[in-house]
């Protein structure tokens, strides 16, 4: 299962990768959260799959063995939280760059006089 | 020691609120404030002797603040607060009709601090930092006419020339506290034989005198000196005279114990000096202007102390120690003076100048002192310098005659270049009736006074200085010091006669270039033949072509195309991510037959189709899908691999994502068909090879083996301490909760972000 | 976009994501959820508003600004590291209070409770801003 895993994230990287150098913002923005989602699997599955073993403590407390690492998890929910934060704010800058330039082409940034 | 520094930073401070009466009077507070600290600084000496204080700074790295007062320290402390004080009085005179000088006195305060630092320092990464400190303050108060352009320019100068320096002599302070290992001036005394006995000892030693020959201006670094002349007058007295360019020699003095007494000391050393001080006074004698003499002549003075140390006997140190206070004594006084002058009549060309021993008699009677005193005649301290430093060139060792010739040869010159100020501005008739145009009050006047009846009176009762402090200052350079006396006579020997003949050749050097005024022309003729270049032009080439070069440079690295740095960035990380699997490439991934339902199986193949068909579609709405399909499908990926809180996220975050891009569609235009099929192939082909190794490094990221004490840690205290049974959500708000508060700050800046860059600016009224 | 369907469903669904939103947040502690969770159920239970009418209607209607709720959100955090800084323990060190409601029920109030309180907050108000911004 791993393998199927690891060209997951391979084939997320490479369309992140590939829609990143378009000249289209919209891609951009799109290659963005797909690097972004391989990344957080990445983490997550460094440390390990477990199966139908979340990291929760026994009814009274006391610690399962054998659980998912907890950290990772932790590590990866703030990475996606961010992530949505990051995606807003290049979507309000695209679309301000759009307002101001009426293209998508992320070559026109190469001007940094004010339009 | 550090009660003192900690005083001056909030005194710097307090200086801004200063209003009214008390901000017409900052400099007199300032210089009270400095005599306060002189006297206390003496009191806490003579009481107690050597001094040390020391706090925790980075314990990890072994570093400490070490404060410590003893001889050498005491020395340059009085002269810093002595001088300081006399500096901020006539500050008063000569700043009067300048604005912003709030600000020019706090760094003219701040700088005093730091100079203090420096001479505390018992550490050497300590020590530095006020070095730099001083470097930038130099250049603060150089600029502090900085509408002119040459002040601009000198000021870069010096800082740029001052900074490669210290960072040359940061270079050699860690190789050689690699030897040591410390920073400890004390440590490095100790182990001074492991120190002279390493390889690394050259190397550290050059590059520490790099640093020590910027800032104290030897050649061939001195030509920043000059140039600062352009900052006010009580800087040039106070830095560029009396103690920033004295750095130097302080650190020569503080390192001799542990780095001195080698014939690279002594090479290095006695080679640069001397040739400073001959060029210094050489180009002294032929200067129009009166700052720029005493520039030069500061030069010639640095010159001596570097030769001096170089020389490395007990009499040559004695008499570099003497030599240091006579010029801080003589050159402050004689700056002040060039102020005053300048104030008075408005110009600072010798052309434009005579005759003023009438309308000044006091001011002529103190430059006529001091130029005796640099002159080297008695009964001045000068005088007393003068002998000792030929006695200790012709006590050296290694009897070099060189050096005692060129020593001659400058105080010749240096007597002519005395005669000539004093007579050029004093004496001689003025082309023109030189105008009065203000005579200096009583602050301008009282800083040249004190100073020249302190070495007058030095001059006659020289055991006052010799007896304690100086011998003191040598015992902290000298293991086992003999102390040397001081005479004001030394009777009819070589010595004598030397400064006999010294005085007389200066006098005639100098009644000629008075008699036959062509004496100078040709002479600059001569000067432009044989100098083949000047030290600044070279300074300023070598800065343009820097920048020409790195303008180059930047329109091949930084053209503007967006995707091409993203480009490069991907080809070098995958590069180097090929070549270390590579490297490592007998690794064999054991492929473990666990049973998998054939549901995680199809949610696994669906996204990985999702992901490829996200790159060919060219529809915006499908290609939203596409991305909330993949997203879906990574979040039940983690909720079979027993992430429950995850996958919720990831499921919530999708869907707020997946709006926003519809909502933001609706406005935005269609995809632009921007590449051909060529970039895009070639696109494709860096992605995959980018991919590839990054599924490659998701494999061997899941055979690495953790360390197991966190997961140990949050598990079991989750909840005996947490009181939580779900892990994740303990980690964040409990264990990590700071890092959580990070985080939502991070976001709120994020929405605010966004909320400003698409609310509609509001229409100014016209 | 004026669908009457949705119009007329979304209150409840509206009133329904809160209110689990509510609970995701309560229970975090021991199960599944927590601020995030719960705040971004919330958001999105105005942005399901907003979808149904639109979202300048829905905008006048809050109460709270976006804003008011990113910094209420914020001072709630902040009020819960107060016990730890006047306790003079170690930033972020917890607090708890245990009330005894039945013989076999303890209920364990503690500062985390409250800083996942404000996180709930800010969630809710960073996705508002963001959906209100985007779609001037």
């Amino acid at each position: 299962m791993e393998i199927l895993l690891a060209i997951l994230i391979g084939s997320l990287y490479t369309a992140g990768v590939y829609m990143l150098l378009r000249r289209s913002i919209l891609k951009f923005i799109i290659g963005i959260i797909f690097i972004s989602n391989a990344t957080n699997l990445l983490v997550f599955m460094s440390s390990g799959l477990v199966k139908g073993n979340p990291p929760f403590t026994a009814p009274d407390g006391t610690p399962l063995e054998q659980t998912a690492d907890p950290l990772n998890q932790a590590l990866v929910l703030t990475a996606i939280v961010i992530g949505l934060g990051v995606v807003a704010y290049t979507l309000a800058l695209k679309y301000k760059f759009f307002e101001l330039t009426k293209t998508d082409d992320l070559d026109e940034l190469k001007q940094t006089e004010e339009v | 020691m550090i009660n003192v520094l900690v005083l001056i930073l909030l005194l710097s401070l307090s200086l801004l609120f200063f209003k009214g009466t008390l901000k017409k009077q900052m400099a007199n507070v300032i210089a009270v404030f400095q005599a306060g600290l002189f006297a206390y600084i003496a009191y806490l000496y003579l009481n107690n002797g050597n001094i040390q204080e020391s706090f925790d700074w980075i314990s990890a790295l072994n570093l400490s603040f070490v404060f410590n007062l003893d001889g050498i320290s005491f020395i340059f402390s009085m002269l810093i607060t002595g001088i300081g004080a006399l500096v901020f009085i006539y500050a008063r005179y000569y700043m009067k009709k300048y604005e912003r000088t709030t600000p020019f006195y706090i760094y003219l305060t701040l700088f005093s601090g730091a100079m203090l630092g420096i001479v505390f320092s018992g550490n050497l990464i300590q020590l530095f930092v006020f070095w730099e400190l001083t470097s930038v303050l130099s250049f603060l108060l150089i600029t502090f006419f900085h509408e002119k352009e040459r002040a601009r320019k000198a000021a870069f100068q010096g800082l740029f020339i001052t900074l490669m320096g210290g960072l040359a002599m940061l270079g050699g302070i860690i190789l050689i506290g690699s030897v040591v290992d410390s920073y400890n001036i004390h440590d490095w005394t100790q182990n001074a034989d492991a120190i002279k006995n390493s390889e690394l000892y050259t190397a550290g030693l050059i590059l520490i005198l790099v640093g020590i020959f910027t800032k104290s201006a030897q050649f061939p670094f001195h030509f920043w000196l000059p140039g600062a002349m352009e900052a006010p007058t009580p800087v040039s007295s106070f830095l560029h005279s009396a103690t920033m360019v004295k750095a130097g020699f302080f650190l020569l003095l503080r390192l001799h114990p542990s780095l001195g007494g080698t014939p690279e000391w002594f090479y290095i050393l006695s080679t640069a000096g001397a040739i400073t001080m001959f060029i210094g006074v050489y180009f002294a004698i032929l200067r129009t202007e009166i700052k720029s003499v005493l520039a030069y002549t500061t030069i010639n003075a640095l010159g001596v102390l570097t030769l001096l140390m170089g020389i490395d006997t007990f009499l040559s140190v004695k008499a570099a120690i003497l030599f240091l206070i006579i010029h801080a004594f003589y050159k402050a006084t004689l700056f002040m003076v060039a102020g005053v002058i300048d104030k008075s009549t408005g110009t600072k060309l010798f052309a434009n100048l005579g005759g003023l021993r009438k309308e000044m008699p006091l001011v002529f009677i103190f430059t006529l002192l001091a130029t005796l005193s640099m002159a080297g005649l008695p009964p001045m301290l000068g005088f007393l310098g003068k002998e000792l430093i030929y006695e200790a060139k012709i006590n050296i060792p290694e009897a070099s005659n060189f050096i005692l010739i060129i020593g001659v040869a400058s105080n010749i010159l240096l007597v002519a270049v005395s005669v000539l100020f004093t007579y050029k501005i004093f004496i001689k008739k003025p082309a023109h009736k030189v105008e009065i145009k203000s005579k200096p009050n009583i602050n301008g006047l009282i800083g040249p006074g004190i100073l020249v009846i302190l070495s007058l009176i030095f001059g006659l009762f020289p055991q006052l200085l010799g007896g304690n402090i100086i011998n003191d200052a040598l015992s902290n350079v000298f293991e086992n010091y003999t102390p040397v006396k001081l005479k004001l006579w030394h009777g009819f020997n070589t010595v004598f006669f030397l400064s006999l003949f010294t005085v007389i050749a200066g006098f005639i050097v100098a009644l000629l270039i008075i008699k036959f005024e062509k004496i100078t022309f040709y002479w600059n003729k001569f000067n432009e033949r044989i100098l083949l270049f000047r030290f600044t032009d070279v300074f300023v080439k070598a800065i343009d072509s820097f920048v020409s070069i790195s303008r180059k440079k930047d329109k091949i690295v930084q053209h503007g195309y967006h995707r091409y740095y993203l480009l490069s960035i991907f080809l070098l990380t995958s590069v180097l991510l090929w070549s270390q699997f590579f490297e490592t490439r007998s690794w064999i991934f054991n492929i473990d037959n666990d049973k998998n339902s054939f549901y995680i199986l199809i949610v696994i193949v669906i996204t990985i189709l999702a992901s490829i068909l996200a790159m060919f579609s060219n529809k915006r709405l499908a290609t939203i899908a596409i991305l909330g399909v993949s997203g879906y499908g990574i979040a039940l990926i983690y909720l079979y691999y027993s992430a429950v809180d995850l996958a919720i996220t990831q499921i919530l975050v999708e869907t707020v994502v997946v709006v926003l891009f519809v909502i933001v569609l609706q406005k935005l235009p269609r995809f632009a068909k921007l590449s051909n099929w060529k970039i895009k192939v070639r696109d494709l082909a860096i992605a995959l090879i980018f991919g590839t190794v990054m599924g490659l490094l998701a494999l061997k990221a899941t055979e690495v083996n953790f360390d197991s004490s966190l997961y140990d840690f949050y598990s079991e205290n989750s909840y005996l301490q947490g009181f939580g049974k779900n892990v994740v959500n303990v980690i964040l708000v409990d264990f990590r909760g700071l890092d959580t508060f990070g985080e939502v700050i991070v976001l709120a800046i994020a929405a605010l972000g966004v909320s400003v860059l698409l609310s509609k600016p509001k229409k100014k009224k016209v | 976009m004026n669908l009457n369907i949705l119009q007329y469903a979304e209150k409840p669904i509206r009133w329904l994501l809160i209110i689990i939103s509510i609970v995701a947040l309560l229970r975090g502690h021991n199960y599944p959820g927590g601020g995030f969770i719960g705040g971004l159920l919330a958001g999105l239970a105005i942005v399901f508003q907003s979808l149904a009418y639109d979202v300048e209607t829905v905008r006048k209607k809050m109460k709270l600004s976006p804003q008011s709720f990113i910094g209420i959100g914020l001072a709630i955090a902040a009020i819960s590291l107060l016990p730890s800084i006047i306790g003079g323990a170690e930033l972020m060190q917890a607090y708890w209070v245990k009330l005894q409601i039945t013989e076999s029920y303890v209920l364990k109030l503690g500062t985390p409770l409250i800083f996942d309180i404000g996180i709930f907050f800010s969630v809710i108000g960073i996705v508002l801003m963001f959906i209100f911004n985007l779609s001037k």
